[in-house]
C-alpha cells in the first residue's frame, strides 16, 4: 500500500476507487430495474413455447427472426426475455439468502469472539465440522432433504455459508476485544452484551458489509448450481441456472442459450465482489 | 512437545469426523421418501418390503442404526449402495483416484500459474506490470470454478473444439491397469495414449478449479516476496552480483513460501470441494459426479460414504498442512 501512494496522487486513487464502486453499482441497478419492470421490458413471455421458432440464433448471425434479439432455446422460448425475468430470482436469492447468512454467521462470530470460553469452543467446533463438508454436495443434499423451491435454496445457502462470516468476524472480534476502548466501556459500567453491540459491532461492520456483498454474488452462483442439477425451482420459472443447464445440454445446437445467462452471471458476481472490496476500502479508516 | 501437538490435533480431527458423521446421518434420515419403496417394483408384497427393510437395517431405531453404521465404518464396511447393489467402499474407492488425479493436477496448475505471476509481479514491483497482475488476479479470484468451467465449455467445446468436454477417457482405448489412477499409471507404464487422453480430458476441469486458487497464490506470494525483498540479506545478494530474478528465486522464495503454504493447504480443500460441480459439468467420472447421482437417487448409504470420505480427505489435508508448518517453522517447533 505504501508503494502505491508514492506513485499516484490521492485524487487519482480516489477516482479509481470510485469507478470500482460506481461500475458495479450501475450494473446491479440495471439488474434491479430489469427485475422490477420485467413485464414492460421483456419482448416476449419468458415461458411461451413456440416450436416453430426453436433454436433461433442471436441477432448477429444469419437465419434470425426479427424481435428475437438473443435467439430462442430448444423449446422456442425467447432467450432475452428469459435472461430479463431471470434477474428476479437471482436478485431475490442474493438479497434474502445473503442477509440471512450474514445474520446467522456474524452473530455466532461476535458471540464466539467476544465471550470466548464455551461459546467459542462450541461455535469453533461447529465451524470445523461444517468446513469438512464439500459445500456444493452439502447444498444439493440439503435441498434434496427439504424439497426443491425458493425457500429451500435460501435456507440451504444460509445453513452452509454462515461459516464464511463466523470465521472472519470471530477473528476480528477477538482483536477488537483486546482494545482499550472495550476496557474503558467495561469500567464505565456497560453490560457485556451492550459493549458488544454498541462498541465492537461498529468496528467490525466494514468487514461484515464486504462479506455480505461477496455472499450476494455467491448466493447467485449457488442458485445457478442447484438449478443446474435440477434442484432449485420448478421449470415454470425462468432462472439463469436453468437456462445454463439447458444450454449445456444443447451446447452443440444452440450455444447462445448458455452464453447470455453466463455473461449475466459473470458480470453480477464480479460486480458484487468489486462492490464489497470497494466498500471495505472506503469505510476502513486504516486504508483511508 | 511436537508429539503432543500431533496427538491433540489427531484427537480434534476424530471429533470433527464424528461430528460430520452425525450431521450427515441425521440429514439423510430426515429426508422424505422411503428408499426401500423406490427399490422394489410396483406390486411388491408386504413381506418383500419388510425383508428388504430389515436387510438395510431401516427397521431399527435411529440411534441403533447410527451405531451399526459407525461400527461398520470403523471396520471399513460402509454398507451397500441401494441403487448400485455393491459395497459402498468398493464403489467409492474405484472413483476416488479420478477425483484425486483431477484435484492434484489442478493444484499443480494453480501453483505454476500463481507462482509465475507472483514472481513477475514481485520482479516488476511498482510498475504497470504489477498493477496488471493485481487487477487480473483480483478479477479472476472473484469468479468461481463453476463459471470458469462453463466458459471453457463454450470456448473449447464450441468455438474452438480442441478438447473433449465430457468424460474421463476416450472410450475406444483398451488397456488393463492395476489401479484407477489412469493418468499416473499410464505415464509409468509408458502407455502415453492413455495418459494423454486422461490429461486432455482433465485439462478444462482442472483449469476451472485452478484459476481462483492461482489468483490467490499470485496475490499472497507476491505480497510475501515484496516483504522479504526489502530485508538486508536480499540486498546483500544483490551486492554480490545476483540478478533480481535470481535473488527472488534463490533467497526470497524460501522465506516467502512458508506463509503461502498454510493458505494453499486450506484452499486445496476448497478446490477439492469444487470438484463436485465441476465433475458434473464435464461428465467426469469422479466421486463428486457419483455423489450428486446418489443424492438424486436417494441412495442413503452411498451419500453417507462419499460425504465421510470427502470429510476425511479435508481434515487429513488440514492436519498435514498444520504439521508440516510446525515442522518447517523453527519458531513453532521449539515454542
Amino acid at each position: 500500500m505504501a508503494d502505491v501512494s508514492l506513485q499516484t496522487t490521492p485524487r487519482a486513487r480516489s477516482g479509481r476507487r470510485n469507478l470500482r464502486l460506481w461500475l458495479p453499482l450501475a450494473w446491479i441497478t440495471t439488474l434491479g430495474m430489469a427485475a422490477l419492470f420485467a413485464p414492460l421490458i421483456a419482448p416476449h413471455d419468458p415461458l411461451y413455447q413456440d416450436l416453430f421458432l426453436e433454436r433461433l440464433p442471436p441477432f448477429f448471425m444469419s437465419g434470425t427472426e426479427p424481435g428475437y434479439w438473443l435467439g430462442t432455446d430448444s423449446l422456442g422460448r425467447d432467450v432475452l426475455s428469459r435472461v430479463i425475468y431471470g434477474t428476479r430470482i437471482a436478485l431475490c436469492v442474493s438479497l434474502i439468502a445473503a442477509t440471512a447468512t450474514c445474520l446467522v454467521g456474524s452473530t455466532l462470530g461476535l458471540l464466539a469472539g467476544y465471550f470466548g470460553g464455551w461459546w467459542d469452543r462450541v461455535i469453533s467446533r461447529l465451524i470445523e465440522i461444517w468446513m469438512a463438508f464439500p459445500p456444493v454436495l452439502f447444498a444439493v443434499l440439503l435441498v434434496a432433504v427439504m424439497g426443491t423451491g425458493l425457500t429451500s435454496v435460501i435456507v440451504a445457502i444460509a445453513l452452509i455459508d454462515w461459516t464464511r462470516f463466523a470465521r472472519v468476524i470471530r477473528a476480528e472480534t477477538m482483536v477488537q476485544a483486546q482494545m482499550d476502548y472495550v476496557d474503558s466501556a467495561q469500567i464505565g459500567g456497560a453490560r457485556r452484551l451492550t459493549t458488544l453491540v454498541s462498541e465492537i459491532l461498529p468496528n467490525v461492520l466494514p468487514s461484515i458489509v464486504a462479506l455480505l456483498m461477496l455472499e450476494m454474488g455467491i448466493a447467485v452462483i449457488v442458485e445457478a448450481i442447484l438449478s443446474f442439477v435440477n434442484l432449485s425451482l420448478s421449470s415454470d420459472v425462468a432462472t439463469w441456472g436453468s437456462m445454463i443447464a439447458e444450454g449445456r445440454n444443447a451446447i452443440h445446437f444452440a450455444w447462445w442459450v448458455l452464453l447470455f445467462p453466463l455473461i449475466a452471471l459473470f458480470l453480477t458476481v464480479l460486480s458484487f465482489s468489486q462492490l464489497g472490496e470497494g466498500l471495505k476500502q472506503r469505510f476502513d479508516p486504516v486504508l483511508q | 512437545m511436537f508429539l503432543r501437538t500431533v496427538l491433540s490435533r489427531l484427537l480434534t480431527t476424530l471429533v470433527t469426523l464424528f461430528g460430520v458423521a452425525v450431521v450427515v446421518f441425521v440429514l439423510v434420515r430426515v429426508a422424505p421418501g422411503n428408499p426401500i419403496a423406490m427399490m422394489l417394483p410396483p406390486g411388491a408384497s408386504e413381506d418383500d418390503i419388510a425383508q428388504l427393510t430389515a436387510l438395510y437395517g431401516f427397521d431399527k431405531s435411529l440411534v441403533e442404526q447410527f451405531f451399526i453404521w459407525i461400527g461398520g465404518v470403523v471396520q471399513g464396511d460402509f454398507g451397500t449402495s441401494i441403487t448400485l447393489r455393491q459395497p459402498v467402499a468398493d464403489l467409492v474407492l474405484a472413483r476416488l483416484p479420478a477425483t484425486l488425479e483431477l484435484s492434484f493436477f489442478a493444484l499443480l496448475i494453480a501453483v505454476a500459474i500463481g507462482g509465475v505471476a507472483a514472481v513477475i509481479g514481485a520482479r516488476r514491483r511498482g510498475s504497470p506490470t504489477e498493477a496488471a497482475v493485481d487487477l487480473t488476479s483480483g478479477a479472476v479470484l472473484s469468479i468461481p470454478d463453476f463459471l470458469w468451467g462453463l466458459l471453457f465449455v463454450l470456448l473449447f467445446g464450441v468455438l474452438w473444439p480442441v478438447l473433449s468436454i465430457s468424460g474421463r477417457l476416450d472410450p475406444r482405448l483398451e488397456f488393463d491397469f492395476l489401479t484407477n489412477f489412469v493418468a499416473i499409471e499410464g505415464l509409468l507404464r509408458g502407455r502415453f495414449d492413455v495418459a494423454g487422453s486422461a490429461f486432455s480430458h482433465m485439462l478444462m476441469p482442472a483449469l476451472s478449479l485452478a484459476l481462483p486458487l492461482a489468483a490467490l497464490i499470485a496475490q499472497l506470494l507476491k505480497q510475501n516476496l515484496k516483504e522479504v525483498l526489502i530485508q538486508d540479506y536480499t540486498t546483500l545478494s544483490r551486492v554480490r552480483g545476483f540478478s533480481e530474478t535470481q535473488v527472488i528465486l534463490r533467497d526470497a522464495m524460501r522465506n516467502a513460501a512458508l506463509p503461502t503454504l498454510t493458505l494453499v493447504g486450506v484452499q486445496f480443500t476448497f478446490l477439492i470441494g469444487g470438484t463436485v460441480i465441476v465433475e458434473r459439468l464435464f461428465a467426469y467420472g469422479g466421486l463428486g459426479n457419483m455423489a450428486i447421482d446418489a443424492v438424486i437417487n436417494r441412495d442413503l448409504p452411498l451419500i453417507q460414504g462419499i460425504v465421510l470420505l470427502f470429510a476425511a480427505l479435508f481434515v487429513a489435508i488440514n492436519l498435514l498442512v498444520d504439521l508440516s508448518y510446525t515442522l518447517l517453522n523453527p519458531r513453532l517447533r521449539h515454542g
